[in-house]
């Protein structure tokens, strides 16, 4: 496919972009005080007296914030700094109770890293292409403002104040709303595997801030960005993208120039609208937070953190085409979510120890099971399955039946939406409701006897070379079976006879 | 009030313990004797409020304790003043400012609480600079502190000296036996040597900071104010330790530091600075600290010179480096969660900030606060609060370069003595100048301490200033107690109050 081009009337012009990436680190305390981070609790309830700012009161780092933010920096291959320090971020807003926010602007904890975002021709990515990340800071979030609540006056609701995000600041390598929104999955699925955030955007937990500039084709100066804030999903990140561009090309051929600025998205009318210009942008007025001291990792914790990583997606990825086998689409669907390979995996082991073979051995039976076979069967059900009875142990059960040759893929799917209606027991069903292939030679030689006595003229023809016919009497021959016959002893029974 | 309860506010925090644990007296009655002196001491104006029940209930549970045998803490029975700058449950904390005016903490500060955990009881909150920033306690929005002190021959009202000036007023005038103070750029220094009392600021992170409203936070530190080194021994030792709710806090043991007092000095080399001879400092401050060496000779300590060569820089960089982070501090005075809020009909945030600031703060913190902004601003940051960091760094050098050849400094306190309350309002730059002797060791983070070495030719008290070495507070309280032997310092005010 064609590399992403914005047409204008003076040209083509390409599209710039960086995203600055808000990530909630999961912890069930905030990052300089104890106080609970639960989304959804009543309006201030989740407030410490340092939350508030109450006179004299000091913020104390929280070790499982640090240690999230030294994870996910090691999961995106970036370089930890054993040294960092916390800045403060000052301006006056009433969702902000200490007149600043405890950032880290000078000597972020994450240095340099990077991902791969992978091939995806339908989407416009030819091939894998590195995104490099300039850093991941921590620092705090703030309150949130009500307008809702009063005819005259605002609310404030400080649950949120003082949670701990991460700021993943990516280099500007990105040149397509695709490449943007493979980004935003692929970090969203990394940070989902190391667990250091929930990813979900509904609730906020990861928001970006997307920054925009375009160029002529063929240029290598990077034009004036806008930055559009607090974009909280993929698809309003490529919009942002979209609309950002256009505007912009639209605006400089039009004669104007873009201004650094300060943009906000309306996904009501797709459209981003200035928020505040440079002009009166804050001066923040960073300084060094003297409340703590700078951060100095020990050895022993970055040891700690790196030996809990888990397994990545990229590893993954590799290890389920390499090591199991599987085709390069079905490995890169299992891998993408945290759910799916975990389903896979438990599901895997199980059917490998019911059937007795090397997990290997089973892995594409039961990547086709888990990726195609069973969503069909669940989806066709609808709402009369029941997801609980969806155990592992029912659906090794189905595959170790028609490893052996039991049951056909057919009557697979058949005790499967049985399992999933009622729950009972695979090998039951099937015995219960006659689901078994027929692998008894003598029945199906007496049909084939009879299917090679009734069709002589067939016979001779096949026997005179015409192996298309060899269909034909696996046809006849699973007919008068009523479809249970084992293929493959069936193939195998008409070889012999038909010579 | 009878005799005795006159003849117990006399007593000093040591007697006071060692009284009531002896039975000479119970710590009802010394707690009920210093309640009667402080409301009989209005005119000093030290307390911003008094809580005599808090007193006599912590004296109470003293007494408690000691019938039942119990041990009663290392401060048990001793009641204290509280500079309100500490956070104290459900007793009014305002930083003596308008902004914080009627506010109440939910909770108590880390030092306080330690200080009752100790046995000791609150008076009450006692007056300062408002948000520790002044030098002469003038600036604070529940008036100007008056110092026991007069000059000879004048009934001008004098300065305490600041920012811990109720409590230097009110421990001078003996309606307190001790009191709380913080420290910054030498708040608790300052005002000692102003009213001839003891005051130690101990090594920064000795004393936890929560609760404590911040002024300067990488240079507040609190310590006690008495009319003794052993007193001062005492008490910081039931103030300090490490507290897990402040990042800055020294995880360190607290030594015993009271036990460990010792005015011999033999084999101590103390540290004469050449830089602290400055131009504008009073003959009379010149000729004690010359006094003071020969004590510390006496003591068995050997004399030597020393140089630190930033000492200039120290004061410009401090009036750089304080205000930064007091402009930051201050930002959560905002009318919107607590204290005071001011907003004008039709008003929106911004006006209300700018409403609600105004009213609230006085003159001196909005100067502060101005100039922190501005030092902090874009352009001007690196030119400003760059080259002060690079300052300070260099004055913790000089110190660290001095530990090599002494083990205690000796200089003057301050520049001058006590001077007459709005004889420098109008000239801040004079004002700042008090602090030129004291800001160094602030800067380098390093225990410090005035104490009283005689009284100059109009009858006000001159300190001396010793400072010690990273976490040698007892070296500093010894060098101290040879003083205070030596010095025999035993005037006192004239009650005119």
């Amino acid at each position: 496919m064609e590399k992403y081009r914005i047409q204008g009337a003076t040209g083509e012009w390409e599209v710039v972009i960086g995203l600055e990436v808000h990530a909630q680190v999961t912890s069930n305390a905030k990052l300089f005080s104890g106080a609970s981070t639960a989304f959804g609790a009543e309006p201030n309830t989740q407030v410490s007296l340092v939350d508030a700012a109450m006179p004299g009161m000091l913020p104390v780092p929280n070790r499982e914030c640090i240690r999230q933010a030294v994870r996910t920096g090691m999961a995106i291959e970036a370089q930890i700094n054993k040294w960092s320090r916390f800045d403060r971020k000052n301006y006056f807003y009433a969702d902000l109770p200490q007149g600043y926010q405890i950032s880290q602007l000078y000597h972020p904890i994450v240095g340099e890293g990077q991902l791969v975002i992978e091939a995806d021709e339908k989407a416009g990515i030819p091939e894998d292409k590195i995104i490099g990340i300039e850093r991941i800071h921590v620092e705090q979030d703030a309150g949130k403002l009500m307008h809702d609540q009063h005819p005259t006056m605002s609310y404030v609701d400080l649950n949120r104040t003082g949670i701990a995000l991460m700021e993943i600041v990516s280099k500007p390598d990105m040149t397509s709303p695709a490449e943007a929104g493979a980004y935003v999955r692929k970090l969203r699925s990394i940070l989902r595997y190391v667990g250091s955030c929930d990813g979900n955007m509904e609730q906020g937990s990861m928001r970006a801030d997307v920054n925009v500039s375009v160029r002529k084709v063929g240029s290598s100066e990077l034009g004036t960005r806008t930055e559009t804030k607090n974009v909280n999903s993929v698809r309003f990140v490529m919009a942002v993208i979209e609309q950002e561009a256009r505007r912009q090309v639209d605006l400089i051929e039009d004669g104007g120039s873009v201004v650094q600025e300060t943009r906000l998205y309306d996904p009501d009318r797709n459209e981003t609208r200035s928020m505040r210009s440079k002009e009166d942008a804050h001066d923040y007025r960073y300084f060094p937070d003297p409340d703590l001291l700078p951060l100095e990792l020990e050895d022993s914790f970055i040891e700690e953190c790196r030996a809990s990583l888990p397994e990545l997606p990229d590893a993954k990825r590799q290890r389920y085409e390499n090591e199991l086998g599987l085709t390069p689409y079905n490995a890169r669907e299992l891998t993408a979510e945290v759910e799916t390979f975990g389903r896979f995996e438990t599901l895997l082991s199980a059917t490998a120890s019911q059937i007795g073979k090397p997990e290997a051995k089973v892995a594409t039976q039961v990547a086709n099971w888990a990726l195609s076979v069973a969503p069909g069967v669940m989806k066709s059900l609808g709402d009369e399955a029941d997801p609980a009875n969806a155990t592992a142990e029912a659906q090794a059960k189905i595959l170790a039946m028609q490893d052996k040759g039991e049951i056909s893929g057919g009557q697979a799917k058949e005790i499967y939406e049985h399992v999933l209606r009622t729950g009972g027991d695979p090998e039951a069903i099937a015995d219960e409701k006659g689901l078994k292939q027929v692998s008894d030679t003598g029945a199906i030689e007496e049909a084939i006897d009879g299917i090679i006595a009734a069709n002589g003229d067939k016979v001779e023809e096949y026997r005179g070379g015409k192996d298309k016919l060899f269909g034909f009497f696996v046809g006849q021959t699973m007919k008068a079976m009523q479809g249970k016959a084992n293929p493959a002893v069936v193939n195998q029974i008409l070889k012999d006879k038909l010579g | 009030m009878p005799e005795t309860a006159n003849e117990l506010t006399k007593l000093g925090v040591k007697e006071i313990r060692d009284g009531v644990a002896g039975g000479d007296f119970t710590a009802r009655e010394v707690a009920e004797s210093f309640n009667a002196a402080v409301a009989a001491a209005a005119e000093l104006n030290a307390f911003i409020v008094t809580t005599p029940d808090h007193a006599l209930a912590a004296a109470d549970a003293v007494d408690a304790k000691r019938a039942k045998g119990e041990d009663l803490g290392k401060m048990g029975g001793v009641p204290i003043g509280m500079k309100d700058l500490f956070a104290t449950h459900g007793v009014q904390t305002t930083a003596a400012s308008h902004i914080l005016e009627g506010f109440k903490p939910q909770y108590e500060s880390t030092v306080s609480q330690n200080l009752w955990d100790a046995g000791a009881g609150m008076l009450g909150k006692l007056n300062l600079d408002q948000f520790a920033m002044g030098s002469s306690n003038e600036t604070s929005y529940f008036g100007n502190v008056n110092s026991p002190w007069k000059k000879d021959g004048t009934n001008a009202a004098m300065s305490p000296g600041g920012s811990s000036g109720g409590s230097s007023s009110a421990v001078a005038a003996r309606i307190a036996p001790a009191a709380t103070g913080t420290d910054t750029g030498g708040s608790i220094r300052q005002p000692a040597a102003f009213t001839g009392i003891c005051g130690i600021k101990p090594t920064y992170g000795r004393c936890s900071r929560w609760g404590v409203v911040a002024f300067a936070s990488s240079l507040d530190q609190a310590g006690p104010m008495a009319r003794s080194v052993e007193d001062c021994a005492i008490m910081l030792e039931a103030m300090a330790g490490f507290d897990p709710k402040d990042a800055t806090s020294l995880q360190m043991d607290v030594p015993n530091w009271e036990a460990a007092l010792d005015a011999d000095l033999k084999g101590k080399k103390i540290g004469i600075p050449k830089e602290y001879r400055m131009d504008g400092t009073d003959q009379a401050i010149l000729d004690s600290w010359e006094q003071g060496k020969a004590w510390l000779r006496d003591a068995g300590a050997e004399i030597v010179d020393i140089s630190l060569p930033h000492t200039k820089y120290a004061l410009p960089a401090y009036y750089i480096i304080a205000p930064a982070e007091a402009s930051s501090n201050l930002a959560r005075y905002d009318g919107v969660r607590y204290g005071l809020r001011d907003l004008p009909d039709g008003a929106g945030l911004q006006d209300m900030y700018a409403a609600t600031r105004a009213a609230g703060f006085g003159d001196e913190v909005k100067r502060r606060v101005l100039i922190g902004t501005y030092v902090l601003s874009a352009g001007f940051y690196d030119a400003y609060y760059t080259q002060a960091q690079k300052i300070r760094t260099l004055v913790a050098q000089d110190f660290e370069n001095a530990w090599a050849e002494c083990d205690v400094i000796l200089a003057p306190t301050t520049p001058t003595a006590s001077f007459p309350l709005g004889s420098l309002n109008e000239d801040p730059l004079t004002m700042y100048l008090n602090d030129v002797f004291a800001v160094p060791a602030s800067l380098a983070g390093l225990p410090a301490m005035s104490v009283p070495a005689t009284i100059n030719e109009d009858g006000l008290p001159l300190g001396l200033q010793l400072v010690g070495k990273p976490f040698d507070e007892q070296g500093v309280l010894n060098a101290g107690l040879a003083i205070q032997q030596r010095a025999g310092f035993e005037a006192k005010p004239e009650k005119w109050w």
